[in-house]
């Protein structure tokens, strides 16, 4: 054949598009895969299925976030009338007193944002949730598809502007790890089994943010040049490193946050006392 | 019958590798309208095997290269047999031919400074070869390649047609070139996907076609190497050139049988691999031959030296060309030193770190991983010989790339000879591919040009003949002209055949006595090829094609046993053991292969005569001025007596 | 050297139809997938039509799938599989058949005339070009790319819609872009051509939602997904998404 295109002329009409339309080759069976090709999928749809689950009890329970010193991560900050007074704690009356329901819904917008525009995220519940496509050269069940071409998925673009959001949110979450190094009086200095689970949160989620596809593309990847800039370069080289782990570090991130929160509510709910090392 | 379709263009170039690429963009550049067939999909051609590099005297690595060096070692490692001019020509202009694939969007591994890298091969003095990882040959075809989508957007923009100047016509085989009294008219080819026949007419006809590896047995080269274009040129009456000289390249995979033969480049010798046998020992340094042995190191040290400072200690013999090593290693598994599977062993694991390894030899990492599960940054690989090139080939002028006496018959890249003399240097292929594949195309244009008024014209019966030729295996069985003899044979064992043949009587190492068997085998096997009939249809049929590919194989594979056998010394890839010493006296010796009968039709002769004519030729002296390039004490050791005195 | 009988089911027909067939046909050690299909070739069915070249990973010809998985013949070992396992090799799915394993892949040559080539630089002669190795490594990565097709072949874009074979040029091709944007040297801006916006209004990047099937099955195991689709993804965002860029694109049209 040249390497023009004309596609040959189908004399088999059949009805149905995809791997099993015209001119491919007929085939009844929509995909061949011996494997266990829907265990990663339904693995992934079954772990973000508990997080939401929980994250939503969670944050319309609107009690139990705060044992001193600790916040949960879930009202952090907390930005209307009704939050609990935090000593020295990232309290913003910035609402006021309209605002009737938890005060978690406020501020739960931006992380919940950058996750879900987040490239690995979306592979995710793609793949977990709408089948687009299950596995790999397994067939999806759809008809028709645009993918991110149109109205709603068009506004996946618009990551970058929850990744500014997810930095201040992880610098107030860093401010929350600070003042967990207080004891339930506010004294500076101590440090609890709370304040261990602070950190490792707060690692995590930094480990997460910065390994965003669009912080690679942010420190360097957009430039065309890197010999020309060295240190941006020496950054995107970094940022690259971590972002071949976005996916353990996703995942990571979002069991600790829930970790951390549960911690909070646990003690918060009086179902143990943070135990103190000093 | 001749319902065939027919299309006029300007140039056809068959084969679509690094040479036929280079060609078609210069032809249509000088403004011809160009065809490009070739028998696999484009892009897919064996150029993309080639991996250690473009061997072009930039001097990017080291400032005293140039040219002159260059050809000086290229006439070493062909052992003075190069065709001299286009030895100069090659030199001179193969850092243009590759400047100009960074203007086509090659990116090459760079230097600090941001010039082409060059690294260090076998036999040349400098590092030389621009590269990338090593998959240099797959960058080269896909850049030759996106420039032909450019001049076809180009062409989309001017004419509403992508294909209005340049065409590629892939997955079709040529099966003959068409004549016009002495002058070439086109091409008989069929399109393997349908089996539909159709002519090409063209005053110009570009040959470049790659080798001939696919009748030996033990090769690195693919299907597609069954030396098409030496078989048509020799059809359409052009003489052959020094085709009993076949390069094996040291080192192919020896383990699994499935990939025995598979490359692995030099460029793990030029990065610093060595070569050990069964006893540890570097045995290269036992293999210098005298007319090297002031230019590599006599001690380990010395040539380990020398990746540090190559300015003040002698190369490893590793880095001897090829021909050397390919028989120093054949010589210690004949000794009993071999490794477990028949080869030696080729280490870089204690040589340089994991981390460089795979850095520098990504894909020769892979393959052992993936082909052998051996992780060659723990152990050393096994490697032996394996067919790799053939430096013989179409006869053509040094200039215009013109085939010897068939006007309008162009043929550049491995299936043109000449170039390499007796053996080729590492990264020499690439380069020849682009300087004489663009000098083919150039000249294909200008001939095309002047027979703009009186193209010749296609005759009828050729096509007919032609195409009851390439319909034959469809009723073997009912062979009419002959009396029956048997059922049909199968093609696929009738190619084995061909392989063990050519690889147990012709192979790296040769005798008088096994050469003449082979010539009565390739006989036997040429009776049986006639007779290879298939089943099925014309549409995509392997085994059809295969039977009509085995004429042009067996019609290669005769010349190389008649040269083989007719040329009586040792030298670069051609090593008689009955004549173990090169000898000057056939330093100036080219041999031709002819048709014997040149109004052969596809009927075979009988058995005992065979259907190539051999012919000696003296070479051109070569030019004072090139020769003044070697000290007085080499020379005496290649050039008679005469002809240093002329 | 040990050798076994297996069990292979390999399509075979043509447009008009076709099934799988069912050899027993012996292995040896060492042996990939395409040398079994070989010995089906030689030994069985003369006539079975394959696609291959190089045998060494090089080319991307043998492209087919192996248990439904997208894979390169020459590089599937035969001892990944349980010698009492069924290996069913299909050509590839996302393209029209044209014989047995053999697809019409001509919708891949057609997207590559539709990416335009290299612009090289105004003024910058042959032997001119300076570039340094950390700026040419990213597309050196896509130029690694065998064209197999095997991310064409997987991707449900195309693979599940016929209808989006125009609007969408695939993985590959994408790749392509994106290689050409990253490149040092290449001028098309200064020309004119907005690569990053092309990649979204012509070339259909919008379609890709970045589920990885393509990185998953690149035999030379290219981060298409990571360092081709999602930068060039961030670069249409630069040009298209990015509220200040916009806005300031509209301040500096208004006076003209």
């Amino acid at each position: 054949m040249a390497t023009g295109t004309e596609p040959p002329p189908s004399t088999h009409p059949r009805p149905s598009s995809g791997v099993r339309g015209a001119g491919r080759a007929a085939i009844a069976a929509p995909h061949l895969r011996t494997d266990r090709w829907w265990l990663a999928p339904a693995a992934t749809a079954a772990g973000l299925l508990a997080f939401i689950v929980y994250s939503t009890w969670r944050a319309f329970a609107n009690a139990d976030y705060y044992a001193a010193p600790y916040v949960s991560p879930f009202y952090s900050p907390c930005l209307a009338e009704n939050c609990r007074p935090m000593h020295a704690g990232p309290n913003a009356d910035v609402f006021g007193g309209w605002w009737g329901i938890s005060p978690a819904i406020i501020i739960l917008i931006f992380p919940l944002g950058f996750r879900l525009t987040c490239y690995y995220y979306r592979k995710a519940y793609y793949r977990g949730f709408w089948a687009s496509p299950p596995a790999c050269a397994v067939a999806e069940p759809h008809t028709k598809y645009t993918g991110e071409t149109r109205f709603p998925l068009i506004l996946q673009n618009i990551h970058r502007y929850f990744f500014y959001a997810a930095i201040l949110v992880a610098g107030i979450l860093t401010y929350d790890t600070v003042l967990s190094f207080r004891d339930e009086h506010y004294a500076w200095g101590h440090m609890g089994l709370g304040t261990l689970v602070f950190l490792l949160n707060i690692t995590l989620i930094w480990a997460y943010t910065i390994s965003c596809h669009s912080c690679r593309h942010i420190v360097g990847g957009k430039l065309k040049h890197f010999s020309r800039h060295p240190v941006r370069y020496r950054a995107w080289q970094f940022v690259g490193r971590l972002n071949a782990r976005h996916m353990l570090l996703a995942w990571a991130s979002l069991v600790s946050v829930a970790l951390a929160d549960f911690y909070v509510y646990l003690v918060a709910s009086g179902v143990f006392d943070d135990p103190r090392f000093f | 019958m001749s319902v065939v379709d027919r299309q006029e263009w300007d140039v056809v170039v068959v084969g679509a590798g690094g040479a036929g690429l280079r060609a078609a963009i210069e032809a249509r550049e000088r403004g011809a309208r160009t065809a490009v067939i070739c028998k696999s999909l484009f892009g897919k051609a064996h150029t993309v095997m080639a991996e250690g590099g473009i061997a072009a005297a930039m001097a990017n690595a080291n400032e005293h290269d140039n040219w002159r060096v260059h050809f000086r070692d290229t006439l070493r490692g062909g052992k003075f047999l190069n065709q001299w001019r286009m030895a100069e020509l090659h030199a001179q202009e193969a850092p243009d031919r590759v400047w100009e694939l960074e203007t086509w969007g090659a990116l090459f591994d760079r230097t600090a400074d941001g010039r082409i890298s060059q690294r260090n091969f076998g036999g040349h003095e400098y590092p030389r070869l621009a590269h990338v990882g090593d998959r240099t040959g797959l960058e080269l075809i896909r850049t030759l390649q996106q420039k032909i989508v450019s001049l076809q957007q180009e062409d989309h923009r001017e004419t509403g047609d992508y294909e209005s100047r340049l065409k590629v016509f892939q997955e079709c085989t040529v099966t003959r070139i068409l004549k016009d009294g002495s002058r070439v008219s086109g091409v008989f080819a069929y399109e393997r996907e349908t089996g539909r026949f159709f002519v090409l007419q063209a005053p110009s006809v570009v040959i470049a076609t790659g080798g001939i590896g696919k009748s030996f047995k033990v090769t690195s080269n693919s299907w597609e190497y069954t030396g098409d274009g030496h078989a048509l040129a020799l059809l359409a009456g052009a003489p052959l050139l020094n085709m009993e000289f076949v390069q094996f390249h040291p080192t192919g995979m020896v383990w699994p049988p499935s990939v025995k033969g598979i490359l692995v480049t030099e460029s793990v010798r030029g990065d610093g691999g060595v070569l050990r046998n069964s006893e540890g020992e570097r045995f290269m340094f036992d293999y210098v031959p005298d007319v090297f042995k002031e230019k590599y190191a006599e001690s380990e040290e010395e040539g380990d030296r020398w990746y540090e400072d190559p300015d003040h200690n002698r190369r490893p013999p590793e880095l001897l060309p090829r021909d050397e090593v390919a028989r120093a290693i054949n010589a210690e598994v004949k000794a009993g030193r071999g490794s477990p599977h028949g080869g030696v062993f080729l280490d870089v694991s204690t040589r340089m770190p994991a981390e460089v390894i795979r850095r520098r030899l990504p894909s020769m990492y892979h393959q052992f991983k993936e082909l052998a599960d051996v992780d060659i940054t723990a152990e050393a690989m096994e490697v032996g010989p394996t067919c790799h090139y053939v430096m013989g080939g179409i006869a053509v002028d040094s200039d215009t790339a013109a085939a010897r006496g068939v006007p309008g018959l162009f043929a550049a890249g491995e299936v043109a000879g000449g170039m390499h003399g007796s053996n080729r240097l590492g990264g020499n292929s690439l380069s020849d591919l682009l300087v004489f594949g663009r000098r083919a195309g150039l000249h294909a244009a200008g001939h095309a040009a002047a027979a703009a008024t009186g193209r010749p014209l296609v005759d009828d019966a050729q096509v007919d003949a032609a195409a009851a030729e390439a319909l034959r295996p469809f009723s073997a069985e009912a062979a009419g002209e002959e009396p029956a003899t048997g059922p049909a044979e199968n093609p696929y064992s009738v190619h084995q055949e061909l392989q063990q043949t050519m690889n147990d009587l012709v192979g790296i190492i040769r005798r008088e006595s096994e050469m003449k068997q082979a010539l009565l085998r390739l006989a036997q096997l040429r009776i049986r090829a006639r007779r290879a009939g298939v089943e099925g249809h014309r549409q995509f049929n392997p085994g059809w094609h295969l039977a009509l590919d085995l004429r042009n194989m067996l019609l290669v594979s005769e010349c190389v046993a008649r040269a083989a056998l007719e040329r009586t010394e040792s030298r670069g890839g051609h090593t008689r053991e009955d004549h173990p010493a090169m000898k000057r006296a056939w330093r100036n010796v080219n041999l031709l292969c002819r048709l014997a009968d040149p109004a052969d039709g596809p009927a075979a002769a009988g058995p005992e005569d065979g259907r190539i004519r051999l012919e000696r030729q003296t070479t051109d002296p070569i030019r004072p001025d090139l020769l003044a390039l070697f000290e007085k004490e080499e020379l005496v050791k290649y050039l008679t007596e005469e002809e240093l005195y002329e | 050297m040990s050798s076994y009988d297996a069990h292979f089911r390999v399509w075979r027909g043509d447009v008009e139809g076709g099934d799988l067939e069912d050899f027993t046909i012996e292995v040896n050690d060492g042996e990939v997938v395409l040398d079994i299909v070989h010995r089906i070739q030689s030994t069985q069915a003369p006539d079975l039509a394959v696609r291959w070249n190089c045998k060494a990973g090089k080319c991307g010809s043998c492209s087919a799938e192996i248990n439904g998985r997208p894979r390169l013949m020459c590089m599937t070992r035969m001892s990944v599989f349980d010698r009492a396992e069924t290996i069913t090799v299909t050509p590839l799915r996302a393209f029209p058949v044209i014989r047995d394993l053999v697809t019409d892949v001509g919708f891949n040559y057609h997207k590559a005339r539709e990416v335009p080539a290299f612009v090289p630089p105004e003024g910058v002669g042959p032997g001119e070009y300076r570039m340094f190795q950390e700026d040419v490594e990213r597309s050196q990565e896509f130029r690694k790319c065998i064209e197999c097709f095997l991310c064409q072949d997987v991707c449900h874009v195309v693979r599940d819609h016929e209808e989006n074979k125009t609007a969408f040029a695939g993985p590959r091709f994408l790749m392509r872009v994106a290689e050409l944007d990253m490149h040092p040297l290449d001028a098309a801006e200064e020309s004119g051509l907005d690569r990053k916006r092309a990649a979204q209004d012509e070339h259909g990047l919008g379609y890709c939602n970045i589920t990885k099937c393509c990185t998953e099955v690149c035999p030379e195991g290219i981060r298409i997904t990571d360092n081709a689709l999602i930068p060039l993804k961030e670069r249409a965002v630069d040009r298209k998404y990015d509220p200040l860029v916009w806005l300031g694109s509209k301040i500096r049209r208004r006076p003209s």
